[in-house]
């Protein structure tokens, strides 16, 4: 298959590429999301601690 | 035989550690499989005779289809868990499946229904497989909002432990009612579809992808529930001496 | 002096007296899903077509559809003022087997609700142009469905007791389970007219109602006491 015909897809282009995109959309989104709910509560709990060492010291 | 690495998987400080140490594997193999299965899916795999190119969009479709029930039955099974031996830890994996699952569901309805524009003419079609995953996406959207109508985090656990179990007793029941509802009235192009002429060459790629998502579900649900984990441990000592 | 224990059946039919007295002194609140139910099938030739026959083929399907909706309407309320008195907890504290009074109290919310939909479901079918040779099995699909839709609505409504807005999340919840119910209730109806047997469906109708029948009374015991013990 050269590029022309990947880039072509037979005539289905217009359904595989869209098809494939929103797969790829998906994934990252779900990437980000999952690393972003970690890291939120990660910042949370540190904020946390700082405050309980504060109040203890 | 010892019980002992069971009950320190449920203990949450070393199940945060173990996640931790995982999540990176995961995470770079399903990346390596899932970028083989695309080229190999894409490219190496020979067309198919009715359907041409278009077919390839089996490769996402079917790998989110999978994936989907997959993670239904995870988050029952680990909700079940939590809720006959009360270990808060699997309450917290089963939310941490949820938007997982929900999100392939999503995606396998979208794969599916763009695959239906050029093989069946329209762009939605009441076949079974479509309208089970359609009703496993309200399974979903039910089981997140359930646990987001409540402030107190044990009712939330409890009550949508209840409802992922219920819900998948009914899974099997709606995949038959719906087939069977289908089958009255096959249109023939439907049937065309449902049996295209696969190859071995054309399976592989099927395959490596569905291997794929499965260690993506394991690398996103392990770096979830580690955020789960510090939420619901508060005020727990390891947290405080941890950072 | 030995404590007298009463015996479950016993206990189970207070449960079930209680509401239907209770119901007695309020039956407007008991006619309004039978109105809804009427309204709805109304709103349908309204919305398509006066011909019968085009009605008739999606009839079974409407009827359905709207007693579904009607029996949603209903269950939200179910367990609310139990939960809010203090009667739930009682039940949960009384050493009676909860599932058995939880099931008393949804066999006395399907009578006062369901029967009445199963009953007037032949009028209101006509109305849509069904023919009066689909009656009995429209019947009988619908008692076994609104029976099992009790009996899910049940559970619904257990895990959903208090919450702000809860009728819609209950509808949320208990539609996507009760779809196969719907499927095979109106699909009996429609081969009931074209002249094959209904038996297939019918059957499976049973089967999950049996199967709600047994495992209901467990999951909706267990969402009491969560949302009892919360």
């Amino acid at each position: 298959m050269d590029l022309q015909g990947f880039i072509h897809m037979g005539g289905y282009a217009q359904y595989v590429w869209p098809a494939y995109g929103l797969t790829a959309l998906i994934l990252v989104w779900n990437w980000w999301a999952a690393r972003r709910s970690e890291a939120e509560a990660l910042t949370a709990a540190q904020r946390r601690n700082e405050l309980a060492r504060e109040r203890s010291s | 035989m010892s019980w002992t690495w069971f009950h320190k998987l449920a203990s949450p400080p070393h199940a945060y550690r173990i996640l931790g140490s995982l999540a990176p594997w995961f995470g770079w193999a399903s990346l390596a499989l899932i970028l083989l299965a695309t080229w190999w899916g894409l490219v190496k795999a020979p067309a198919d005779y009715q359907q041409g190119d278009g077919f390839r969009i089996l490769y996402v479709h079917a790998p989110s289809a999978w994936m989907s029930m997959f993670a239904y039955v995870v988050m029952a099974i680990a909700a079940g868990v939590g809720l006959i031996w009360r270990i808060k830890l699997a309450h917290a994996a089963a939310a941490a499946c949820a938007p997982i699952g929900a999100s392939f569901t999503f995606l396998a309805l979208a794969t599916g229904s763009i695959w239906g524009k050029p093989m069946w003419g329209t762009w939605w079609v009441w076949d079974a497989r479509l309208t089970s995953e359609l009703l496993l996406l309200f399974l979903y959207l039910g089981y997140m909002a359930l646990r987001a109508s409540f402030d107190d985090p044990q009712r939330a656990d409890r009550a949508s432990a209840v409802l992922a179990l219920v819900g998948v007793i009914n899974v099997p029941i709606i995949h038959y009612s719906v087939d069977w509802w289908t089958t009255l009235h096959q249109p023939a192009s439907v049937t065309k579809f449902d049996k295209p002429s696969i190859q071995l060459a054309m399976l592989i790629p099927l395959f490596i992808m569905i291997a794929g998502f499965q260690l993506y579900f394991g690398w996103a649900v392990s770096r979830r529930l580690r955020g789960e984990i510090l939420r619901r441990e508060r005020n727990a000592n390891w947290l405080r001496e941890a950072s | 002096m030995t404590a007298v224990r009463t015996p479950t059946l016993a206990a189970a039919k207070l449960v079930f007296q209680r509401d239907m007295t209770l119901a007695w002194r309020r039956w407007d609140e008991v006619a309004q899903p039978l109105i809804f139910y009427v309204v709805v099938t109304t709103m349908f030739p309204l919305a398509t077509t006066p011909d019968l026959s085009a009605l008739r083929q999606i009839g079974g399907g409407v009827v359905w559809v709207a007693a579904l909706l009607a029996s949603l309407l209903a269950l939200e309320a179910l367990f609310r003022a139990d939960v809010e008195d203090g009667t739930t907890e009682q039940w949960v504290l009384s050493g009676q087997p909860l599932g058995y009074l939880l099931l008393a109290k949804v066999a006395a919310h399907w009578v006062l609700t369901g029967l009445p939909l199963v009953i007037m479901s032949p009028i209101v079918g006509t109305g849509l142009g069904l023919p009066t040779s689909v009656w009995g099995v429209l019947m009988l699909s619908l008692l076994l469905g609104t029976g099992t839709l009790s009996i899910l609505g049940g559970i619904g409504a257990a895990l959903t007791v208090g919450v702000r807005r809860g009728s819609v999340l209950l509808s949320l919840l208990v539609l996507p389970l009760a779809m196969p119910l719907l499927i095979f209730g109106s699909r009996a109806v429609a081969m009931q007219m074209d002249g094959d047997s209904p038996a297939g469906p019918l059957q499976l109708l049973a089967a999950i109602f049996f199967m709600a029948l047994s495992l209901g009374p467990l999951a909706m015991s267990a969402a009491i006491r969560i949302s009892v013990e919360n």
